[in-house]
């Protein structure tokens, strides 16, 4: 599929990749270059069966991550899908907690009780990854609603697929977030495929959330998701949209996933042409491409792209090293008390 | 002392919270402008206003989703579900979600909401909008199950849900809402997991919940005047967390326990206690554990299919006297 040409919304229109400032961007290459190497360790991790279970990776799908995690404040939350590892370390969580939590380690942002599917930090703004489609939505909308009813100009961001948006809880959260005003960015990763069936097989429309945005009232915003620029400045726009009480945005964001829906998917479902396509449009080269025709020098990004590599080394290495969850965790926090007592 | 409807303490149990504490917020369909279409949120949209009192769509997803993202930034929501029977909507956001955040997130996340829901049946509304789904709440970890049968214990036992830091799913009773009874002047809060014994005596245990509490309280009178048979009746208010030790008490008193449920058989409440007594207090025991129940179907609407359908007093002093030689 080629890529359509970016279209957005009124506001959105006039989004240009100058005035975006150096460090900006060096913190969007940044984030960017992390997330992937953060994603194949756990993909090394898991063939070498010290990740189990399933794993959901965003490599591919970094831009998006990145541009909004730079564009959000500290206070703001984010609401991730099973695919979160890439939003829940562009938020700023620590390697060795994610790693740690994909592991089952007493190290692991959880403790090792939520696991790869539900990576969350409430610290960083990270206010869970739910994996089951769709749930989210509301809840991102009641936080949302919290932050409009306590005045804290606080904005939700709820990060979701293609496909969730065909199930009820997309409908109900976005006509009431709408309805209410609410401080709320929903923001679809169009990647093209919902698990292994392509997303226009199964949908009545070519852009399952810009195209049904009227039914909530919103503008019909369309981005790249492939351009770390473009996303933050389409986030910084919705988000301020939101802090400034006129409500929430639907964005749908164009992008691809260069492996399958999970672990257990080779996803040879795809077109090799297609896959190909995709591949050349990778956002990481493409943004290290751009920050080095703006006249970044080169060591700078070797220094960022040494830095991390060392940085996730050193988190494997104490993730690896970290104990398994002490039994008594399976006891632990079904209560406020700190306990699980159902009877006296 | 004042006397007030089951419906009317409803209101008095929130408005006594949200006066004490502005982060309590109520939120479901025709709950504001409307009081409810139960009337149990009258009169709580002019006293606290459209910001703390919201009418919703008619999307119960988007309710407990609400809810539950309100409760994790810091608001204390009360959210209705206006018959428990739509909880099968919303149960991914129930059981999946509100119920296991905390733990998954290994404390990180607190959700301090109440869900308020009308439930049972006696109203003849049919299979879709009767159902007793108290047991389909208590089968879920991380979920507190509240179902009060008075007044008093609504007043009380919602206030002590509003406070409480855990999710709580409130059972009230439909056929309990025009109900009177005396309710505590003044701030009144309750005990959740506390089960009340409503009458003493010497013969057998009867432990029952919401509706059936009142049957099971005719059925104790009947079968003391008629028949000269004293029954303790257990009101068990909480299924989660459960007052363990006031059913063995009583039970180790009396020797014989029958349990009256109005949910559907199979893995009704009934059952869990019935398993606790048996094997923990078997030696006490002088008959057989038995379980008065709706049989195992869904519940017909018809008056008559219905009311044979619910354990009435007769059933249970029938069942009783059958079991008692």
């Amino acid at each position: 599929m080629a890529l359509v040409k970016v279209h957005t919304a009124a506001e959105a229109r006039t989004l240009t990749n100058d005035g975006i400032d150096t460090a900006t961007r060096l913190a969007l290459y940044r984030s960017q270059f992390e997330i992937r190497t953060v994603e194949k360790r756990a993909y090394d991790l898991f063939l070498q069966n010290l990740i189990k279970g399933t794993s959901h990776l965003a490599i591919g799908q970094e831009a998006i991550a990145a541009g909004f995690g730079t564009a959000m404040l500290p206070g703001d939350w984010s609401f991730c899908t099973y695919r979160g590892h890439a939003h829940t370390l562009a938020r700023g969580s620590s390697m060795t907690g994610v790693l740690g939590e994909l592991m089952g380690r007493e190290c692991g942002l959880m403790g090792g009780k939520g696991g790869s599917m539900h990576l969350t930090d409430v610290d960083k703004g990270v206010m869970g990854s739910y994996a089951i489609i769709g749930a989210h939505l509301p809840i991102a909308m009641g936080a949302a609603w919290s932050a409009q009813y306590r005045g804290t100009e606080q904005v939700a961001v709820c990060f979701f697929g293609d496909g969730t948006t065909n199930i009820g809880a997309f409908h109900e959260a976005l006509s009431m977030a709408s309805t209410w005003k609410l401080p709320v960015v929903f923001v679809c990763e169009n990647n093209l495929y919902m698990e292994y069936t392509p997303i226009s097989e199964v949908t009545p429309v070519k852009n399952p959330a810009a195209d049904r945005a009227a039914a909530y009232g919103l503008d019909r915003i369309l981005i790249d998701g492939n351009d770390a620029d473009v996303v933050y400045r389409t986030a910084q726009t919705a988000i301020a949209r939101a802090r400034a009480g006129e409500g929430p945005s639907l964005i749908e964001a164009l992008t691809y996933r260069h492996h399958g829906h999970s672990r257990a998917d080779p996803g040879k479902y795809r077109p090799a042409e297609e896959v190909a396509a995709w591949l050349k449009r990778d956002p990481i080269p493409q943004y290290r491409q751009r920050l080095l025709d703006s006249g970044v020098a080169e060591s700078a990004i070797l220094a960022i792209e040494d830095g991390i590599k060392r940085e996730v080394d050193q988190a494997t290495a104490v993730a690896k090293g970290s104990r398994a969850p002490a039994d008594g965790l399976i006891f632990k926090d079904v209560w406020a008390d700190g306990g699980w007592a159902w009877r006296n | 002392m004042a006397e007030l409807t089951y419906r009317e303490a409803v209101a008095a149990g929130i408005a006594q919270e949200m006066e004490r504490d502005d982060m309590v917020v109520c939120l479901g369909e025709d709950i504001a402008a409307a009081g409810g279409v139960f009337k149990a949120t009258v009169g709580l949209l002019e006293k606290f206003g459209p910001r703390r009192v919201r009418d919703t769509p008619i999307a119960e997803q988007a309710i407990l989703g609400a809810a539950m993202g309100a409760a994790m930034t810091g608001l204390k929501p009360v959210a209705e579900i206006m018959f428990s029977d739509f909880l099968a909507v919303c149960w991914d956001i129930a059981a999946n979600e509100i119920a296991k955040t905390r733990y998954m997130t290994n404390g990180q996340i607190s959700l301090p909401l109440v869900i308020r829901t009308g439930n049972g049946g006696g109203s003849r509304f049919g299979a879709q909008h009767s159902q007793s789904v108290e047991n389909w709440a208590m089968a879920i970890p991380g979920l507190k199950v509240v179902a009060p049968s008075t007044p008093a214990d609504v007043k009380g036992l919602l206030a002590a849900a509003i406070r409480d830091p855990d999710p709580v799913i409130f059972f009230e009773h439909k056929a309990l809402y025009a109900t009177k009874g005396e309710v505590p002047d003044g701030e009144h809060v309750d005990t959740i997991g506390t089960a009340a014994i409503r009458r003493q005596g010497s013969d057998l245990t009867i432990a029952a919940l919401g509706l059936m509490v009142s049957r099971a309280m005719e059925a104790a009178d009947r079968l003391q005047a008629e028949h000269g048979i004293s029954a303790t009746v257990l009101d068990l208010r909480s299924l989660v967390p459960l007052d363990t030790q006031a059913i063995f008490s009583a039970v180790s008193k009396t020797g014989r326990l029958y349990t009256v449920e109005e949910n559907p058989r199979l893995c009704g409440w009934g059952a869990e206690i019935s398993s606790l007594v048996a094997e923990e207090l078997f030696w006490d025991l002088d008959a057989p554990i038995i379980r008065i129940t709706t049989p195992h179907v869904p519940l017909p609407a018809a008056d008559r299919l219905e009311d044979l359908a619910i354990p009435s007093a007769a059933r249970i002093v029938e069942t009783i006297l059958k079991t008692m030689d």
